[in-house]
């Protein structure tokens, strides 16, 4: 008996319907659309907050709402993006194309891919609970407020009661990040079809594969800070408390040891989906197939010994700043790598420029800008004045949002059609992208200026001549946030099937096992393993 | 293959990854004690030693002076006073110094208090040497009681010589609520032990 047929027996024999088609799903299909249309409703959400914060600052002074509940706002909206939007996102990518893509029938542990989606709707009821107590409740008591990097003691002493509501909640994303990653870890190792080598793999899943790797290392000191936080603030240890003979600046240590590798995590995929559409569209082999798997992997051991580039100001000595400047400033190398194989692989190929290549350009163009500023911030001295200020803002979004989820909308404008059947509809695709490309711009441009003269982050106001740029950056925030109902509008045609019919490989360039199947791909497919040759 | 053979495998890779991970929650507690050894080779925190130094002062040098500045301040809920007696003096190194400091205590009830040294920069903390300090133990203040705490230090004459000024941070916290948990759990302890 074969492999695949024989893990995939229990599949056969059943098809629920429905509401229990989704609860009990363990079809890598139906997860990675559950997955998908949460990430898309965490940004919705987590956008909404970042409304609120954009009127505030739209003018100069207090319109809106007091800076306790704008604390609230910045805090919930990072945590939103960052475990709600971005890594689910790239979770139900993973789900979804990394069994098409190397020849699996499914995930190799599908009952606990079941389990890791499902923790994820009740980790986040239980945080934006919160953040409905605080704007509705009675009294409103106040939602985490410390920032999505909860640096003791904001967190510790001084956080409010919803702190537990926000640890626990941090437990379940964690758990469930962390058999996310065990599970593409194992499909990767024992699921490829005969023939499909580890170097014969697809970027997106060898980059995959990799922030796996990352995930198990990380998540689980994510869950050690917090349960440290825990025992602080209920059981009488001093970890983060100078008090008791602990100190604060170990919380940033252990933050940052997870928190510079995840924010690899959320761009290592990206890269994967990127390397995937170039050569696609350029109609070129992707150049440089093995300097790609190398420079991602250093990548991600170089980023276990830079985490202390977000701590420069906290006093190190000189030895320590020098060492982490040098090798913050060495992961552009890989970083840059990789750019030139991007910019290589589309030299002179016979382009075309539809939805998904537009996304994967501007990525390529916006991402690099912002790695360039983080360039800038590695530099000691430099972020002794630039740490903390609208500067930092501007390079991480630029990172996040014209990298990270950029990338995410190549991906699905590239691979709706193979999940639905129909193409993505053409004017809303192109409405969505251009008012987007030059909101965004809007939006997070003029923040490197207001960061370099000196405007601080996290507050609810600024001096008034920071005043005529905020109010641009505002107005670029609305228009960003309201460009993405024409997405929303495109998934939901997908959904309903409304549109051109696709074709199984929609896109004439296109490489690799996904395009095999038929579109939309039947709810099994590869029962028996493809030959790779 | 048999089906076996693949169930297998996948449980056993599942089961070497899951051990990383609770590796790695146990790497995130180990950080601590490690992180307070790189503390005590370089400095990393400011933290001064906890206990008095026994050895008195080698020599003085008396042709270089470093300026020594205190800052005082309070942790959350000690709403008395916490200052030193001068804001800053200027010692050879190898030079004995007493520096006085005062608590107040305005509450109604006793209160014990604990102070935390801080030194700026880092790397001078390991020059300076204290033989006497009101850091080194708890503090009762009593209602209402005014206190002088005196603290003598000197400077390690090997001090490096790029260092002329360093600031001595004290932060002082009212652990009155610790300090009952923990003799809660001591007397349930010894109840129990009973
Ligand atoms: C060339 C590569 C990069 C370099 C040299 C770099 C450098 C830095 C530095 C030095 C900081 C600290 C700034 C400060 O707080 O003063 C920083 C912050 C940050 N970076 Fe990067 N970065 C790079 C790429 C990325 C990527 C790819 C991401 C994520 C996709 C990212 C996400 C962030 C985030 C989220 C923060 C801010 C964290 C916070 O304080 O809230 N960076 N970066
Ligand atoms: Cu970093």
């Amino acid at each position: 008996m074969s492999t695949a047929a024989a893990a995939h027996d229990d599949h056969h024999h059943h098809a629920p319907t429905g509401l229990k088609r989704w609860l009990f799903s363990t079809n890598h299909k139906d997860i990675g659309t559950l997955y998908l249309w949460f990430s898309f409703i965490m940004f919705l959400v987590g956008g909404l907050l970042a409304m609120v914060i954009r009127t505030e600052l739209l003018e100069p002074g207090m319109q809106f709402v007091d800076p306790e509940f704008f604390n609230q706002m910045t805090t919930v909206h990072g945590l939103a993006m960052v475990f709600g939007a971005v890594m689910p996102g790239f979770v139900g990518f993973a789900n979804w194309m990394i069994p098409l893509m190397i020849g699996a029938p499914d995930m190799a542990l599908p009952r606990m891919n079941n389990w890791s989606f499902w923790i994820l709707p009740f980790a986040f009821l239980i945080l934006l609970s919160s953040v409905f107590m605080s704007a509705f409740g009675a009294g409103h008591p106040s939602a985490p407020n410390f920032g999505w990097t909860f640096y003791a003691p904001l967190s510790t002493e001084y956080g409010p009661a919803s702190t537990d509501l926000f640890i626990l909640s941090v437990h379940m994303m964690g758990i469930s990040s962390i058999m996310g990653a065990i599970n593409v870890i194992v499909t990767v190792f024992n699921l490829r079809a005969p023939g499909m080598t580890l170097m014969k793999m697809p970027l997106f899943v060898w980059t995959w594969l990799i922030t796996a790797f990352l995930l198990i290392a990380v998540m689980p000191v994510l869950a050690g800070a917090v349960t440290m936080m825990l025992t602080d603030r209920h059981f009488g240890t001093s970890f983060f408390s100078a008090a008791g003979g602990g100190d604060p600046v170990l919380f940033q240590h252990v933050f940052w040891f997870f928190g510079h590798p995840e924010v690899y995590i959320m761009i290592l995929p990206a890269f994967g989906i990127v390397s995937s559409i170039i050569p696609t569209f350029a109609r070129k082999q992707l150049f440089g197939y093995a300097s790609m798997v190398y420079a991602t992997a250093s990548i991600a051991l170089l980023s276990f010994v830079v985490w202390a580039h977000h701590m420069f100001t906290v006093g190190m000595p000189l030895a320590g700043t020098l060492f982490f400047m040098y090798m913050t400033m060495l992961i552009s190398v890989p970083t840059g790598v990789k750019v030139f194989n991007w910019v290589a692989t589309m030299w002179r190929g016979s382009m075309t420029f539809e939805l998904p290549m537009k996304w994967a350009i501007a990525f390529v163009i916006l991402f690099t800008c912002g790695g360039l500023s983080g360039l800038m911030l590695a530099i000691t001295p430099v972020d002794f004045q630039y740490h903390d200020t609208y500067f930092v803002v501007a390079h991480f979004h630029y990172v996040l949002v014209t990298g990270a989820v950029f990338s995410m909308f190549a991906a699905a404008y590239y691979w709706l059609p193979k999940w639905s059947g129909v193409m993505p509809n053409k004017l809303l695709g192109e409405l969505h992208f251009w008012s987007s490309l030059l909101s965004v711009n809007l939006l997070f441009f003029p923040m490197h200026f207001v960061g370099l003269a000196g405007m601080p982050r996290r507050y609810a106001d600024y001096a008034l001549q920071f005043a005529d740029y905020n109010f641009w950056i505002s107005i670029g925030g609305f228009w960003f946030g309201l460009s993405q109902l024409f997405f929303l509008a495109v998934c939901l045609l997908c959904a309903m099937k409304k549109g051109e019919k696709a074709a199984a490989r929609p896109w004439d360039g296109a490489e690799g096992l996904e395009w095999e199947v038929p579109s939309p791909a039947p709810f099994h497919t590869f029962e028996t393993p493809p030959v790779v040759k | 293959m048999s089906h076996d053979s693949l169930e297998h495998r996948n449980k056993r890779t599942l089961r070497k990854l899951l051990i990383w991970a609770l590796a790695m929650f146990g790497f995130a507690f180990a950080m601590v004690p490690f992180y307070d050894v790189i503390c005590d080779i370089t400095g990393l925190n400011g933290k001064t030693s906890s206990t008095a130094s026994t050895e008195g002062p080698a020599r003085t040098v008396e042709d270089r002076t470093v300026t020594v500045e205190f800052i005082t301040q309070r942790g959350q809920g000690v709403n008395g006073d916490f200052m030193s007696a001068t804001r800053r003096v200027k010692v050879h190194p190898g030079e004995i110094t007493l520096v006085n400091f005062y608590a107040s205590n305005p509450k109604t009830s006793e209160i014990v208090t604990q102070s935390i040294p801080s030194v700026t920069p880092g790397e001078a903390a390991r020059y300076l040497h204290k033989t006497q300090c009101f850091c080194f133990d708890q503090q009762t203040l009593g209602a209402g009681e005014r206190k002088e705490m005196p603290m003598i230090f000197y400077l390690d004459p090997e001090l490096p010589e790029h260092i002329t000024t360093l600031t001595l941070s004290y932060t002082i916290f009212d652990v009155t609520d610790r300090v009952a948990a923990n003799n809660d759990t001591v007397m349930n302890n010894n109840t129990v032990a009973k």
